[in-house]
């Protein structure tokens, strides 16, 4: 006798919790996006087209692809450093500098960015030193990299420091004991373990510099052709009801975006299939 | 697993001639320690201390004028409401969410882990003009929301909805993780024992997860209080209707009212403070817990 | 009340963990259910508890057929490998879990729970630590309150799922001669799991061998000690030596040796292969009878009383074990690279397909 049984679950609930995920995510942003993406393709391709190749517009695409470039490299060299020190060296207030590191994170961009430009304005206390040099940050390109530096600096610490404290000791002694130097060590052995960590983090910083808004605008300056990032254009366009140009900006945007989380999918599932 | 803290016995900066295998020479654990500090400094702990310095550079009294000032006080108002609608619903979605993801095994879970980490990968202009571009007065729901005399953009439910987009992966990313690691044996054996499914969750699930919960909730709504670009798009900045705290300080800044701005600011500024604090005891909490198990 | 498992089976996408397997566990019986990792064993105690669901057959308890009850409902106890106590709550809190989780109708009261947890904490020795939480216990403290905790709601059947496995030899060995004792006393009818034949041999009433999902044997621990079913149950309990033998009339021969394998009368010249223990090898100094085989001694282990030999037939070049009392082989005043004689004393004979001639 065999009776084939109606497929049932032991822990309840996959239903009901299964249900509202799909259903709150649908509502709240599956939906909407999905729309938008429909609403762009009413436009004809030579509307999009010339809205996305304006000269403006590719000017602050090359500023905000230029920026995050450059601002998610300063976080790959200088996070890395900040979870080598952290993970590896005993100093105090390293506790608080840990904690710090997701401020970022946590702080609303608006007030990070007024915290910059009024630090790195030339009448600012980094500011004032720095125009002894001849160099100015506010209201040029150089502000637009140090507030996206300043938004993207835990990705990279945060992806780098679990692998560094899950790093056995066991392979960096097995290194010495062979006769490597600690230079040769850190380049043979710690740093190809920390590869794809780096790599990811430093595409999440990347993505999210790119599409960073609050705490650029205030250092940036904002000005056509020399400060403007790409997310400042489709705020004024939407303010001047430009629908067409600001949707056509934004879905270059959404498909830089998509494009950065396929990337990242991919450099976790490599990371996970070499920890494995 | 034991982890490294145990594994490499991090190093006092001054130290004995002998050095273990692991280490490098003191010069250059200083000098990195050093670069790392500035680092932090330049992009962390000054930030920080420029905002809580402009905040209170003019005493406690002109803080506390500039907190009390009525626009202020209902951009507040209007804060507060809107972390009260969304982080609730957030918090309901990141449980049903990790529940679904880590107590059951169904296809097609990788592609939904990724989509609920998208919001955090849309620039929040976009999700502002996303929208905009349905329901604002030239978009595609304009006409009709206009005929039924409903308002979603330049009004709170638009404010509330982009913030509820813009913060939906939050709580789940905290819980999905923490549930995966601790599997379902613990719920399995509470049913063996006759618990029912809310029983379960209410006694056994939900005290192993309080603290990720905790610091998911109050992460959520940091960063619900603090959205800037989605809401400055769907907003219309109406002084004393829809300026929430962030926007309120954009208003007082381009108005050189910066005192007053950082004022506002530094309300803010204390509650990141606060989810970083309990961020780190959370993972204080996860340290012992994992020390108590290696024994 | 007995368990009937009728015709069931189970298997996750490709890989079949449960193949078409009945069997019924007696009232008040204590069975192992024994095999190698991946032989469905922990799969059909979970089926049994309701924590999987079979794809076909029937569970029934005590002829109530129960295959559609939640596991909630079914009134199981059950031990996890990993305990699974409940690291918030007290060991207290955790044996009182399944009481106080009852609907208010049928809940105790207090004071009734409080008793009842009291006693069991000291049924299991461990009413001292009813205040502490389950990290500041030991690996088998952990798993007693386990153990009180699955009892503490009066479960029909109990269910221990490799209740020793994460143990230590010492704490392991302890531990199931209380369980065996713990079952005399309250003769629930249990079942548990292991991969430890020594396990299941000195704990249980009953030993159930699978492999690939399927039963191999069932029967009392010395039935399947000394006759086992089929080859995979020689190898799987205990150390056995293989030795290819010719089978012609009802004798079985390997080398100069005969033995009598009086199954395989009508057999002429066919290839068999005898299973012999390595206790049941006898070694012999000197050649004293005709059908024993020469060889010489490679590997002498002392292991506490008992001496282990590893020799290779002068013939066939085949490495036997042998397993002997120190005592014995000190008499024998062998040592390493001595020429010895052996005969095995004991065997069973299959073919080389694996099937069974004879039970």
């Amino acid at each position: 006798m065999s009776i084939t049984l109606a497929k049932r679950r032991v822990i309840p609930g996959f239903g009901l919790t299964m249900g509202f995920t799909l259903l709150y995510m649908g509502l709240v942003f599956l939906i909407p996006v999905g729309a938008f993406l429909l609403y762009t393709t009413t436009m004809s391709w030579e509307t999009f087209w010339s809205a996305i190749t304006q000269r403006q517009v590719v000017a602050s695409y090359k500023l905000s692809f230029g920026g995050s470039l450059i601002a998610a490299t300063i976080n790959l060299v200088f996070g890395a450093l900040v979870a080598w020190v952290l993970v590896r060296y005993r100093f105090p207030g390293r506790r608080v500098v840990d904690a710090l590191v997701d401020l970022p994170f946590a702080l609303p961009t608006a007030v990070a960015g007024i915290a910059l430009v009024t630090l790195y304005a030339s009448t600012g206390w980094v500011g004032q030193y720095l125009e002894i040099f001849g160099i100015r940050v506010a209201y040029t390109q150089l502000g637009v990299v140090v507030a996206l530096t300043y938004i993207g600096l835990p990705f990279v610490v945060r992806t780098v420091q679990p692998v560094l404290e899950d790093l056995e000791a066991e392979w960096e002694e097995a290194s010495a004991s062979l006769g490597a130097g600690r230079l040769t060590t850190l380049r043979r052995v710690i740093f190809p373990a920390l590869l794809p960590a780096l790599l990811t983090g430093y595409a999440l910083a990347f993505a999210r510099a790119l599409g960073e808004y609050g705490s650029v605008v205030f250092i940036s300056g904002n000005l056509p052709f020399r400060t403007e990032i790409t997310p400042l254009l489709i705020v004024s366009k939407a303010e001047q009801y430009d629908y067409h140009g600001a949707a056509a900006i934004g879905t270059v945007m959404l498909l830089a975006a998509f494009s950065m989380l396929l990337v990242i999918n991919g450099l976790q599932w490599w990371a996970g299939r070499r920890h494995a | 697993m034991s982890t490294s803290l145990t594994a490499t016995p991090p190093q006092d900066i001054s130290s004995t001639r002998w050095r273990r295998a692991t280490e490098e020479p003191a010069w250059i654990r200083l000098t990195l320690i050093t670069l790392a500090l500035t680092f932090v400094t330049l992009f962390l702990v000054l930030p920080l201390t420029v905002v809580l310095y402009g905040a209170f550079e003019r005493g406690i009294g002109v803080w506390w004028a500039a907190v009390q000032d009525p626009d202020a006080l209902s951009a507040i108002r209007l804060t507060l409401l809107i972390v009260a609608i969304v982080v609730p619903l957030n918090t309901v979605f990141g449980i049903a969410a990790a529940w679904a993801i880590a107590k059951f095994e169904f296809r097609g879970k990788p592609v939904l882990i990724s989509l609920i980490d998208m919001p955090f990968a849309i620039s929040p202009v976009v999700v502002g003009l996303i929208f905009v571009i349905l329901f604002g007065s030239q978009g595609w729901l304009g006409p009709w929301l206009a005929a039924h005399d409903l308002r979603i953009i330049f009004a709170v439910p638009g404010i509330v909805i982009v913030i509820a987009f813009g913060t939906l992966p939050f709580i789940a990313r905290e819980l999905i993780p923490l549930m995966q690691q601790q599997g379902k044996e613990e719920e399995e054996a509470s049913l063996t024992l006759g618990a029912n499914g809310w029983k379960t969750f209410w006694y056994v699930t939900l005290p192993n997860i309080k603290w990720g919960l905790i610091y998911g909730v109050i992460l959520c709504n940091a960063r619900a209080m603090g959205e800037f670009g989605a809401v400055a798009v769907v907003s219309g900045r109406i002084r004393g209707e829809t300026n929430t705290m962030p926007l309120h300080i954009e208003v007082l800044y381009n108005e050189y009212m910066f005192t007053a701005a950082f004022a506002v600011s530094s309300l803010l500024t204390g509650l990141a403070l606060v989810t970083i604090i309990i961020k780190s005891m959370v993972e204080w909490q996860e340290e012992r817990r994992q020390r108590i198990a290696a024994t | 009340m007995s368990i009937e498992i009728d015709h069931v089976n189970k298997h996750f996408r490709d890989f079949v963990a449960v193949d078409n397997v009945s069997l019924t566990f007696n009232e008040g019986e204590l069975t192992a259910l024994l095999g190698p990792s991946g032989s469905g064993k922990t799969t059909l105690l979970r089926i049994i508890a309701g924590l999987e669901q079979p794809d076909t057959g029937r569970i029934r308890f005590h002829g109530e057929d129960t295959t559609d009850k939640h596991v909630s409902q079914r009134g199981v106890g059950f031990v996890f490998q990993h305990y699974a106590l409940f690291k918030h709550m007290t060991v207290f809190q955790n044996v009182a879990y399944g009481l106080t989780v009852r609907p208010r109708q049928s809940r105790p009261s207090k004071a009734d729970i409080n008793a009842k947890v009291m006693h069991l904490l000291e049924l299991v020795q461990l009413d001292w630590t009813a205040h502490r939480y389950p990290h500041q216990l030991s690996g088998g403290q952990r798993q007693r309150i386990a153990l009180a905790r699955a009892l503490a709601v009066e479960p029909k059947v109990l269910l221990l799922d490799e209740p020793f496995g994460a143990l230590d030899a010492k704490v392991r060995a302890e531990l199931r001669r209380w369980l065996r004792r713990l079952h005399d006393d309250i003769h629930v009818t249990s079942v548990f799991v292991t991969h430890d034949q020594e396990e299941a041999l000195e704990v249980s009433d009953r030993v159930v061998v699978m492999n690939k999902g399927r039963v191999e044997q069932d029967g009392s621990p010395e039935q399947v000690y000394d006759t086992p079913a089929n080859p995979f149950v020689y190898r799987f309990l205990g150390n056995v030596n293989l030795f290819h033998a010719r089978l012609h009339d009802g004798v079985a021969r390997i080398g100069d040796i005969q033995l009598p394998a009086p199954e395989f009368h009508g057999y002429h010249n066919e290839r068999g292969e005898a299973y012999v223990r390595p206790h049941e090898i006898e070694v012999l100094a000197t050649r004293q009878h005709d059908d024993a085989l020469h060889s010489q001694i490679e590997l002498v282990s002392v292991i506490g009383p008992t001496v282990r030999l590893e020799l290779r037939t002068n013939n066939t070049e085949t490495l036997v074990h042998a397993e002997l009392s120190k005592h014995h082989f000190h008499s024998l005043g062998l040592k390493q690279g001595s020429d010895a004689w052996i005969r095995p004393t004991h065997s069973r004979i299959f073919l080389p397909d694996e099937r069974v001639a004879n039970g």
